[in-house]
């Protein structure tokens, strides 16, 4: 396309399940990529974002135009390596500024074989998908066939009833952190690491565990809550995982769970798991939280939600709605001491508004623990 | 919470005439604020002294009291009105001060009157410069370090503390600040150091760390009385610290923050403003970025709507004076919806997919010796905003609105020297983003202007990405352009006039749009939308860019386009606005679609809802072209208004004819012939009416030659320029030759028009309306000053004090016989000098004038809203027969024209044919005993020079 302003002007397309097909620049890693095209309204944080497990297998194309002004950070990884299937943007920045950082987006990118396209329309395809709902797509700057690449994304499994959290969980248990603190064990399903730092800011002693290791394995270790982690997929494919959150609220101990483990505890307990039209997926979206009549702007990350009407007023009450679309943000259960939201209240990006969750889940964990255990400060 | 019920009537606070720093854009934010609560059921009870504006309109508020803001003033109108509560937010930092002075008083108090909107406590803290730090300090704010010195030896212990030099310097105690600045050397830093213990009355100076030169963000912060806080804005500064924000070009959203640093901004904002009190309102946050350790400080905070506040407002879509004037009243954030979406919460902070830059406008040529660099000391008189989908779109954009002959970033006239570049680029000055570019046109690096400039690199990668593409169109021609690199280019927001003057060979702005056209190049228009088109929207607020798909969609109703008057300046401020709103208004009325193009942040007009259609565009002749174009494929396109923006929208009415779409009133052939001098003077010959001798002129010969046939002293001025730009008064040859070549000089190829001065007369002002047959005048208005002092410098009395019946009914004759002559339909202001009972026309403008909003303030008489709806084809009589022309003023109404002086300590105060006062105010006087005839009456001569 144009030499002058791109090192290295490599021809790339996106095409779309629909038959839509736009011609940019490659970006990063030269080759063929394929998944659900998914957008993010944040205007900060693209690393974090290309990094968060939950994302796992989706083309993101992000809706603020310039994309890697700051270039990349190591502490701005939110997982070892990018989790995206590919990027999308308006405007490349080729060449950043930041002092701190490490590197360039750009050859982050080619280290971590991310492909992505720069210059296309982003607007016009996020309102596309806002009309027609999400879907696949292919982004190749091997393959320029038109028609080649519609039909290689109207081949791509859909994500509705995928499995994809084995993809990313640790395969191994590790120590993340130990402290004074409770002991909290994470069933991984691709967890994010700033959900780690916010139990290690707080003294905890954590483990992480694959999502599907038998609980008399994560019992043995003898933790003083669960952690469910966020991760991709649909929920409703994670009949085992689900089994474990049942077995878990068994053990009596205090229970958290953060996106897709919000999911799976809302499954648990027999409620209604959706996939969403769009999705929410942005740093600015507003909850209410229902027991203090406080609004938090939250990080969003979702393709499926809780259905309302299927929460059984038994078994817990909503705590938590979005309000923009009144669809569950939070549940606070009652047959057993735990609290579940669809958000990341670890933000990264995003606002730190929620933060708290992190307080109540550990204050449940406190309560729950042997008057032996000396009470710990809070951070 | 829902509303409180417990109040009921409202006093809104307004902030006086425009003066540097505190303009136009709280016009926007009290008339937001005053229809928001009016809405909501609310008495709205608004003070202003400031007439030309919307928020002291009938339809803003339900009672104005156009009044002097002073302590006194207020305490009238609160006991004869007793509102239950005062919003001071809305009304810069003059109704803040009002408040809080009242305060203290225990006014308020008194009165039974609760001050909304924000606490006195945080207006004290935040004006307070050691309460504000002891506050920060204790709620773990970073700030610039500093710590004082009794002696040299301790200041440079300091000095080492603080990692050395640059510094700042302040004497303690000192009368504003005497003896301090940043210092650079060692010898600057003894020096300073031991004047400054010499004049400090207790012998110490505070060392404080220098912040020159770092990243500087802003926040735009709004909170509920639940306390729920949101962030509508970040902004970066394009300019690092060291040059007043209002002085900076800035860019939203933040470009070259991570993630981290922004949430951490956005902590430290939303502490800072938890800990000045717990009022539901708004805020604006300063803070400074070290760029290469990161470090942040907070700079200071403004418990107010701001300039920043309009801006951002503008920037997303997000109607932040609306909502902060809702909150105070009691609603929670959660209660309120997004107005632009309709279906999502107001509690959100708003995403925007595209990218907006502000640059200030200066007048820096109407103050003569002024010092140009741009220091923490404001000196824009406006500011233009532009939106592009990127940083250098927008920025060429913004260049294209500036309206001072740019067609985009340079690239449009030959390219300056190195010497010129490299003298002009050492300091900030007010060009700095184009000799930026002229730097890189030269082979400059990054490296090398960072250096200089402190700017951050990538706004100069992108400015860089601009020049590489200059080159590149340098090196092709016409036929060359294929389709993929026109796009490109302007989706770089090149003009066509740019792209023209770049090719080779000799094209054309036409020849570019042509060949444009043909390769299916047009722009597109965007939705401001809050949220990155997450969600659909309803607001119709649209920006050009070069996409792949639109989003105006056109109606099939009737349209009428206004034109705005773009960035505020000296001679052309937001009088024009008043005149753009209410032409939309009055046009709303007679059921045509309406269309606002202008690209002022600061104005009302330029508010999503008060146009059906709002593009923010620059009003720049393609721009505008394109808007047209694109609304004109469907319905009909009734016409184009271009009277009530000033001279920017009577600019382009000639290109507008020449291309066939439709002005409305007057048309531009008359329009023209008022313009043009020596059609004008035949015209006045013709109707035999007196004017002064007159000679035109292209050279300083020719020019001296007429001074000596004409007589002095004599008047000289450049034709086709605004408020009197370059005017002066010669009495004799050599200041002929001087001032002559001078405008040559700034202004080459400009006819120069001489006219002989009429020393001591009297000079008038006069606003009428035509319908193409019969003239109804508006108003006549008497200045005190003498002829010589620029009408909008000049203090105005309406009706006219001293002159006589005969001579008021020569000035009515002429003024029809000129309006029926020009078969004006619409507004035409003509301005006279009466001298020994003979009444000379000095000009005539076929349009709304300067003192428009005055006459209409002053009479009661809707104006401009007349003026509008004769051009759409109403006629005098029907106004006349519902009683609509009939002048309500009782006694005399007086404008009073304003001056920044304290901003230029350099400038004498002086008044001449150049106008150099800011903003106005009204005043109503019973008779010509009153003080505010009776003083400037005294003085009338004093400030008189050339």
């Amino acid at each position: 396309m144009i030499p002058l302003l791109h090192p290295t002007p490599d021809p790339c397309k996106l095409a779309l399940a629909d038959g839509t097909v736009v011609t940019g620049i490659a970006i990063g890693h030269r080759g063929e990529t394929g998944g659900e095209l998914c957008f993010n309204t944040s205007m900060t944080g693209y690393q974090e974002i290309l990094t968060d497990p939950s994302y796992y297998g989706q083309i993101m194309m992000m809706t603020y135009p310039h994309i890697g002004n700051y270039g990349v950070m190591d502490i701005d990884m939110e997982a070892a390596r990018p989790m995206v299937a590919g990027l999308v943007v308006r405007a490349f920045s080729h060449r950043y500024s930041n002092r701190l950082a490490d590197g360039s987006l750009e050859d982050w990118m080619r280290r971590y074989e991310l492909v992505g396209i720069s210059g296309v329309d982003t607007r016009r395809l996020v309102r596309h998908i806002r009309t027609k709902g999400v879907m696949n797509a292919v982004i190749s700057s091997i393959d320029l066939d038109d028609e080649h690449l519609v039909e290689k994304a109207r081949r791509l499994p859909s994500m509705n009833g995928l499995e994809l959290a084995s993809y990313v969980m640790t395969e191994q248990p590790y120590d993340f952190c130990t402290g004074p603190g409770p002991r909290i064990a994470v069933f991984d399903y691709g967890c994010k690491l700033n959900i780690l730092r916010m139990f290690q800011a707080r003294d905890c002693t954590v483990r992480v565990f694959p999502g599907y290791t038998p609980l008399n394995e994560v019992m043995a270790w003898e933790p003083d809550g669960l952690f469910f982690s966020n991760g991709p997929g649909d929920p409703r494919a994670m009949p085992q995982a689900i089994e474990q959150v049942r077995a878990a609220i068994r053990t009596g101990l205090p229970l958290f769970g953060i996106c897709l483990g919000h999911q799976l505890m809302a499954l648990a307990l027999g409620f209604k798991v959706y996939k969403m039209y769009v999705g929410h997926r942005g740093a600015n979206h507003p909850v209410k939280n229902l027991r203090t009549g406080r609004v938090e702007v939250t990080t969003q990350n979702h393709g499926f939600a809780v259905e309302a009407e299927s929460v059984d007023p038994r078994e817990a009450e909503v705590s938590h709605i979005n309000l923009n679309d009144q669809t569950v943000e939070g549940l606070r259960f009652k047959s057993f001491a735990g609290l579940s939201v669809q958000y990341h209240p670890e933000a990264s990006p995003g606002p730190h508004d929620s933060r708290y969750l992190f307080d109540e889940f550990l204050e449940l964990v406190a309560a729950h623990r042997p008057a032996t255990t000396p009470q710990l400060a809070r951070v | 919470m829902p509303k409180r019920t417990d109040i009921k009537r409202i006093l809104l606070i307004g902030s006086g005439p425009i003066v540097i720093g505190q303009a136009c854009e709280f016009d926007y934010s009290g008339s937001q604020a005053a229809r928001a609560l009016r809405k909501e059921g609310y008495e709205v009870i608004l003070v202003n002294s400031n007439p030309a504006t919307i928020m002291t309109d009938p339809i803003t508020a339900d009672r104005v009291y156009l009044q002097e803001l002073t302590p006194e003033s207020i305490r009238r109108i609160v006991e004869k009105e007793r509102p239950d509560a005062v919003l001071p937010t809305m009304g810069g930092q003059t109704a803040l001060n009002l408040a809080a002075q009242l305060h203290e008083e225990g006014f308020w108090e008194a009165m039974g009157v609760e001050i909304i909107g924000v606490d006195i406590e945080a207006i004290q803290v935040t004006e307070d410069r050691q309460r504000f730090r002891d506050l920060m300090e204790q709620i773990g704010i970073d700030q610039a370090r500093s710590r004082t010195a009794r002696s040299l030896l301790e200041a440079k212990e300091i000095l080492q503390e603080l990692g050395g030099l640059p510094v700042v310097i302040r004497p303690s105690f000192t009368l504003g600040g005497t003896g301090g600045g940043i210092v650079w050397t060692m010898e600057e830093f003894d020096r300073k150091v031991t004047r400054g213990l010499e004049l400090s009355p207790v012998h110490q100076v505070l060392i404080e760390e220098s912040v020159y030169g770092w990243k500087e963000y802003e926040l735009e912060l709004l909170r509920d009385a639940n306390d729920n806080v949101i962030i509508i804005c970040s902004i970066e500064n394009f300019d690092p610290m060291g040059i007043h924000t209002g002085d900076s070009v800035t860019v939203a959203p933040a470009q070259t923050l991570t993630d981290k640093q922004y949430q951490r901004m956005r902590d430290a904002a939303i502490k800072m403003m938890r800990s000045i009190g717990k009022f539901a309102g708004g805020c604006n946050v300063q803070f400074a970025v070290e760029p290469h350790t990161g470090r942040m400080i907070a700079v200071e905070i403004n418990p107010r709507m701001s300039r920043s506040s309009a801006l951002a407002s503008k920037a997303t879509g997000y109607p932040i004076a609306k909502v902060a004037a809702r909150l105070a009243v009691g609603y929670t954030l959660d209660e309120l919806p997004n107005d632009v979406t309709g279906t999502t919460s107001a509690c959100f902070e708003p995403s925007i997919d595209y990218v907006v830059v502000k640059i200030p406008r200066w007048n820096f040529e109407k103050f003569e010796g002024v010092d140009e660099e741009l220091t923490t000391q404001m000196k824009a008189v406006g500011e233009v905003m532009a939106i592009g989908r990127t940083f250098p779109e927008a920025l060429q954009k913004a260049w294209q609105s500036l309206e001072n002959g740019y067609a985009g970033l340079g690239g449009d006239r030959e390219d300056p020297t190195r010497e010129e570049v490299r003298a002009r680029l050492k300091k900030p000055y007010w060009d700095r983003t184009l000799q930026i570019r002229n730097a890189f046109r030269l082979g400059a690096s990054v490296e090398e202007i960072h250096d200089i400039t402190y700017i951050d690199p990538w706004f100069l990668y992108q400015i860089e990405d601009i020049v590489k593409i200059e080159r590149e169109l340098e090196r092709r021609t016409l036929d060359q352009l294929d389709a993929d690199f026109l796009r490109l280019v302007k989706q770089y927001g090149f003009s066509d006039v740019q792209i023209a003057y770049l090719l080779q060979g000799n094209v054309s702005e036409e020849d570019v749009r042509a060949r444009r056209k043909a390769l299916g190049i047009t722009p597109t228009f965007q939705l401001v939308d809050t949220c990155a088109a997450e969600f659909p929207a309803q607001t119709p607020y649209y920006y050009s860019t070069y996409e792949t798909e639109n989003e105006s969609e056109v109606t099939d109703h009737e349209k009428v386009i206004i034109l705005g008057a773009g960035p505020n300046r000296i001679g052309q401020g937001i009088e024009f606005d008043y005149c753009c709103v209410h032409g939309v208004l009055a046009a709303k009325e007679m059921g045509y679609e309406t269309i606002m193009i202008n690209c002022n942040p600061e104005t009302v007009s330029t508010d999503f809802d008060v146009a059906d259609k709002l593009y923010f565009e620059p009003v720049f002749w393609e721009r505008v072209l394109d808007i047209i174009e694109h609304e004109n494929r469907h319905g009909k396109l009734k016409g184009v208004i271009v009277q009530l923006g000033g001279q920017t929208a009577l600019k382009l009415a000639r290109k507008l004819h020449e291309h066939g779409i439709p002005i409305l009133g007057t048309s531009f052939p008359m329009m023209d012939l008022a313009e043009e001098r020596s059609k004008f003077s035949a015209l006045l010959r013709e109707l035999e009416i007196p004017y002064p001798p007159y000679g035109a002129a292209r050279t300083v010969v020719e020019a001296v030659e007429v001074a000596e046939r004409i007589g002095y002293p004599i008047l000289i001025r450049p034709s086709y320029v605004l408020g009197g730009q370059g005017m002066r008064i010669a009495i004799n040859k050599e200041e002929v030759e001087r001032y002559v070549r001078n405008i040559l000089k700034l202004l080459p190829d400009n006819e120069i028009l001489l006219d002989l001065f009429l020393e001591n007369g009297i000079e008038v002002d006069v606003d009428a309306a035509c319908d193409g047959e019969e003239v109804w005048i508006a108003g006549i208005m008497q200045h005190i000053e003498p002829a010589g002092v620029h009408s909008g410098d000049s203090t105005a009395v309406l009706p006219p004090f001293s002159l006589s019946e005969e001579v008021l009914n020569t000035i009515r004759r002429y003024t029809e016989d000129i309006a029926r002559r020009l078969q004006v339909v619409g507004l035409i202001n003509v301005q006279m000098v009466v001298k020994d009972n003979v009444v000379y026309v000095i000009e005539a403008n076929p349009r709304a004038s300067r003192t428009m909003p005055f006459v209409a303030k002053a009479t009661g008489v809707p104006v401009a809203k007349i003026g509008t709806q004769l051009m759409l084809g109403r006629k005098l009589r029907e106004f006349r027969e519902a009683g609509l022309l009939e002048s309500k003023l009782r006694g005399y109404a007086i404008k009073e024209p304003v001056f920044s002086w304290d901003k230029f300590p350099e400038v004498p105060k002086e008044l001449g044919p150049e106008m150099k006062s800011t903003g106005e105010a009204i005043a109503f006087v019973e008779t010509l005993t009153d003080e505010h005839f009776r003083r400037p009456y005294a003085i009338r001569n004093l400030y008189l020079s050339r």
